[in-house]
């Protein structure tokens, strides 16, 4: 045995306390859940690793009338810098708990632990602590004097960042004084559960975060609910244009996150070894699980050789296996239906006549798994092209100046982010500047930061999440339309009489566990 | 760029091999300034994901024994004496008195004019070269500034070789490379290898120290990297461990990246040393990694990888004791020396 066989590293799984059984989250409580019991499993093992809830209607109903009751009665009454304490309290609960949070996320999701503990859950506590700084100063989200919070955000979240979605949707809705009722994907609730023990621990007033889980049907149930002032939505472009349509007619407020197709293009005097990284890292991160992966691999025809071998000679250095093994690369796909769409959509990769490459790995007898892929030969008529995969599938397509790289990653539907890899900075921003995506990277790839907003172009979605602009989907001005809206809902100003505010001194619950930490 | 009367070059063998039979500066200037550039951010953030590979159990007893097996153990002291060299020689040849079973160190690095106090030393355990023993390697060429004639650079080294050093350890001339007289610096490389050669043909092993710390950028030390296997280095290496700072992780890569390229061009493997800095068994852990993930695990033996280091070796014995014992001991269990 080699060296590079390194000795199995894996994170205990000892450290996660779980129940068997898990219900709803509603007014701070745990309650059953009227809609059948069902099972989350590990993707990388099939096993079963507890039983949830699913919220049918009236539990629906139930939720958003706990969330509307603490809106109106708690959350909008109290000052931006108490709730700003309670947003920082969340944000080092997480930290505490950091290592229990990783290591449910592998397990649940499939993801490697090696992401989970240094990406999704550091990534979590960051976004609660920026928008913690935001709750009292909301005046300087540039959206004028005393901008007013909307209500209840009913918010549905999907399952290849599950955590880190939920924190995405939460953060920001509670700094601008909104109440939640949130849906993890079904297949990945299992960390909301988790974070939903940290808000009680968190002595978050009741109501003012519920958690709802189930199939699509409580998503659509949630969001079509007509107590509810928000809508936002991450996942695929199909489902949102269902959400669009219900919306619309409606006074919600939509923000949406859908899909994408991005183009990471790679110059011929990009710093190659770098640009390589930015590509595996790019479309491999996750298990290709990611809405802005830089899916199409544009990259200068005078290099593609030297691209193509390079690249196939850094995957073949990829581990795939245990998520939970510290030295995991790639972990396992989040289930049997993605299995099959990404199976589906290779094979008829293959038939269109692109060439596949496939890393060398050896793939588990049990679980979900997809070896990292690569297509050469693509043209942009290809489905594999065209179309979002969601897997570690990557597809290479050439072009020989910037303007036909411009053309063909702007021939899309989509427009959530794009990838530039070059050392002369005059056409990084000449590009930047004609690429229709949301996001656009320079010589670097899924670099994210609370502060920087995201979302897309066309049909990748609208609105915007993350930085200032985030906030800008959970307020709105009181000075500019301050005739046209003044539905109930939205009658609490922040000039109301403050009430709840959290005691300065951290929680009894959080005392004691810092104590117990410095005991050991 | 002017239509000067081209700069011949020493004709070493690589650099005609690559850039053709009338070597000029050039045509090697031509070549260093075509090399594909760096990314900082890029280039720090694999060294740093490379660092998180977790090391257990047999692998960590596999790399902890491979740390040793190709440690260059070095006193570079003024203050050295030959009683403190045969201090060092004796550790080197018994790192850890409690286990025989202690591989000995690859080599002992000191200055030129030590070499006969290590070669005695060594006596009948000096591999001269052969696969077996524990080698000496002679740092020259006016260590570690470099700021001599090229004349004194290479009396300086043959005179090493003559006493037995079995292996070179150069610097190149920093000024001359950052003022972009690369024909001087790759001259004076493939002199001091000429230099490298006895009288009976068998050739001392060349190291060449780019002492990465000076020249600052990452772009510098890309193409000082194959300037220097270029004119014929059979190791490159980061530093003198004089200068701050000495090895890093994302310099080790970004040389070891250039290795795997000339690998990938031709064939043959280069030797990489980093050296200073490097204290701990978990620090030098992730340069075996670094290694085995860049170039591939055919480089970590004592022909191809080496560590410059002083006080690494009794982090790595402490660190085998625990393996080995289940529990720490501590430093006053290993040897000073």
């Amino acid at each position: 045995m080699g060296f590079l066989e390194y000795a199995p590293a894996p994170e205990s799984a000892a450290i996660l306390n779980l129940k068997s059984e898990y219900g709803l989250f509603i007014d701070g409580e745990f309650v059953d859940g009227r809609g059948e019991v069902f099972d989350t499993i590990s993707p990388a093992t099939e096993e079963v690793i507890a039983s949830l809830a699913q919220a049918d209607e009236k539990d629906v109903d139930r939720a958003v009338a706990a969330a509307r009751r603490s809106y109106e009665k708690v959350w909008s009454r109290m000052s931006g810098s108490d709730r700003g304490k309670y947003l920082f309290r969340i944000a080092r609960l997480v930290q505490e708990r950091s290592r229990e949070l990783a290591v449910a996320e592998a397990l649940d999701n499939g993801k490697p632990i090696r992401e989970t503990r240094d990406v999704d859950v550091p990534l979590v506590a960051a976004w609660f602590f920026y928008y913690a700084g935001w709750a009292d100063k909301l005046e300087y989200a540039g959206l004028g004097p005393n901008p007013r919070s909307l209500g209840v955000a009913a918010q549905v979240i999907p399952w290849n960042f599950p955590l880190l979605m939920l924190a995405w949707k939460i953060a920001p809705a509670l700094a601008a004084g909104n109440t939640v009722v949130i849906k993890p994907a079904e297949t990945t609730s299992l960390t909301a559960m988790l974070f939903a023990e940290i808000l009680q621990q968190a002595e978050l007033p009741p109501g003012v975060v519920n958690i709802v889980t189930g199939p699509g049907s409580t998503g659509q149930a949630l969001v079509t609910h007509g107590d509810v002032n928000k809508v936002a939505f991450t996942g695929s472009t199909g489902v949102g244009r269902m959400i669009a349509r219900s919306v619309a007619g409606t006074s919600k407020k939509l923000t949406l996150e859908l899909g994408g197709k991005a183009a990471n293009i790679v110059f011929d005097d990009a710093p190659m070894d770098q640009a390589i990284e930015g590509i595996v890292n790019g479309i491999f991160f996750n298990q290709g699980h990611v809405c802005c992966a830089g899916s199409r691999l544009l990259v200068q025809e005078n290099v593609h050789d030297e691209v193509i071998d390079r690249l196939k000679q850094r995957l073949s250095t990829l581990r795939m296996g245990d998520p939970l093994d510290k030295n995991t690369d790639i972990g396992a796909i989040n289930s049997a239906a993605q299995l099959e769409r990404i199976r589906t959509l290779s094979d008829v990769g293959e038939e269109e006549g692109a060439e596949r490459w496939t890393a060398d790995c050896v793939i588990p007898d049990k679980g979900f798994w997809f070896a990292p892929t690569i297509f050469t030969q693509v043209s942009p008529a290809h489905r594999i092209a065209r179309e979002e995969i969601f897997g570690p599938v990557l597809s290479v397509i050439t072009f020989r100046t910037p303007a036909e790289a411009i053309a063909k990653a702007n021939n899309t539907p989509y427009g959530l982010s794009a990838g530039i890899w070059t050392e002369k900075g005059s056409r990084m921003l000449a590009l930047a500047d004609q690429l229709r995506a949301g996001v656009i990277w320079a010589n670097t790839f899924n670099r994210f930061d609370p502060s920087s907003p995201f979302g897309g172009y066309k049909e990748s979605g609208y609105g915007r999440e993350g930085g200032r602009h985030g906030l800008a989907a959970y307020l709105e001005s009181s000075g500019w339309d301050a005739a046209g809206s003044s539905s109930a809902s939205r009658a609490v100003t922040s000039g109301a009489p403050k009430t709840s505010a959290p005691k300065n001194s951290a929680p009894k619950k959080q005392r004691k566990a810092t104590q117990k930490a410095v005991a050991k | 760029m002017t239509l000067d009367h081209p700069v011949a070059l020493a004709p070493a063998d690589r650099a005609v091999q690559l850039l053709g039979g009338d070597l000029t500066e050039k045509a090697l200037r031509l070549h260093l300034d075509g090399l594909s550039g760096v990314d900082a951010v890029g280039l720090e953030q694999r060294a740093a994901g490379l660092s998180t590979r977790s090391i257990k159990t047999s692998s960590k007893a596999w790399a902890l024994d491979t740390i040793i097996r190709t440690c260059d153990l070095t006193s570079l002291e003024g203050a050295d004496t030959p009683g403190t060299i045969r201090s060092l020689v004796a550790k080197a040849v018994t790192p850890d008195a409690t286990d025989p079973e202690t591989p000995r160190v690859a080599a002992v690095c000191v200055y030129g004019d030590m070499v006969p106090y290590a070669v005695e030393a060594l006596g009948s355990l000096h591999a001269a070269g052969g696969e077996s023993g524990i080698q000496v390697a002679a740092v020259a060429t006016a260590f570690p500034s470099g700021r001599a004639s090229l004349a004194v650079k290479l009396a300086d080294t043959r005179e090493a070789v003559a006493a037995g050093a079995d292996e070179i350890d150069m610097v190149i001339d920093r000024g001359a490379f950052l003022s972009g007289r690369f024909g001087l610096v790759f001259d004076q490389i493939v002199a001091v290898k000429e230099a490298c050669e006895r009288p009976d043909g068998s050739v001392a092993h060349l190291k060449v120290i780019l002492e990465t710390g000076e020249l600052q950028t990452y772009d510098n030390v890309k193409r000082a990297s194959w300037l220097a296997i270029l004119a014929g280095a059979d190791f490159i290496k980061t530093s003198t461990g004089k200068v701050s700072p000495a090895a890093t992780l994302p310099v080790t890569l970004l040389m070891l990246e250039v290795i795997r390229d000339w690998h990938r061009l031709t064939g043959e493997q280069i030797g990489m040393k980093p050296a200073g800095g490097i204290r701990s068994s978990k620090d030098a852990v992730r340069y075996l990694v670094t290694v085995a993930e860049t170039v591939g695990e055919d480089w970590l033996t004592p022909q191809l990888w080496r560590f410059g280091a002083s006080s690494l070796l009794n982090d790595v014995l402490l660190q085998r004791q625990k393996l080995r014992t289940g529990h720490y001991s501590g430093p006053d269990y290993v040897t000073v020396n």
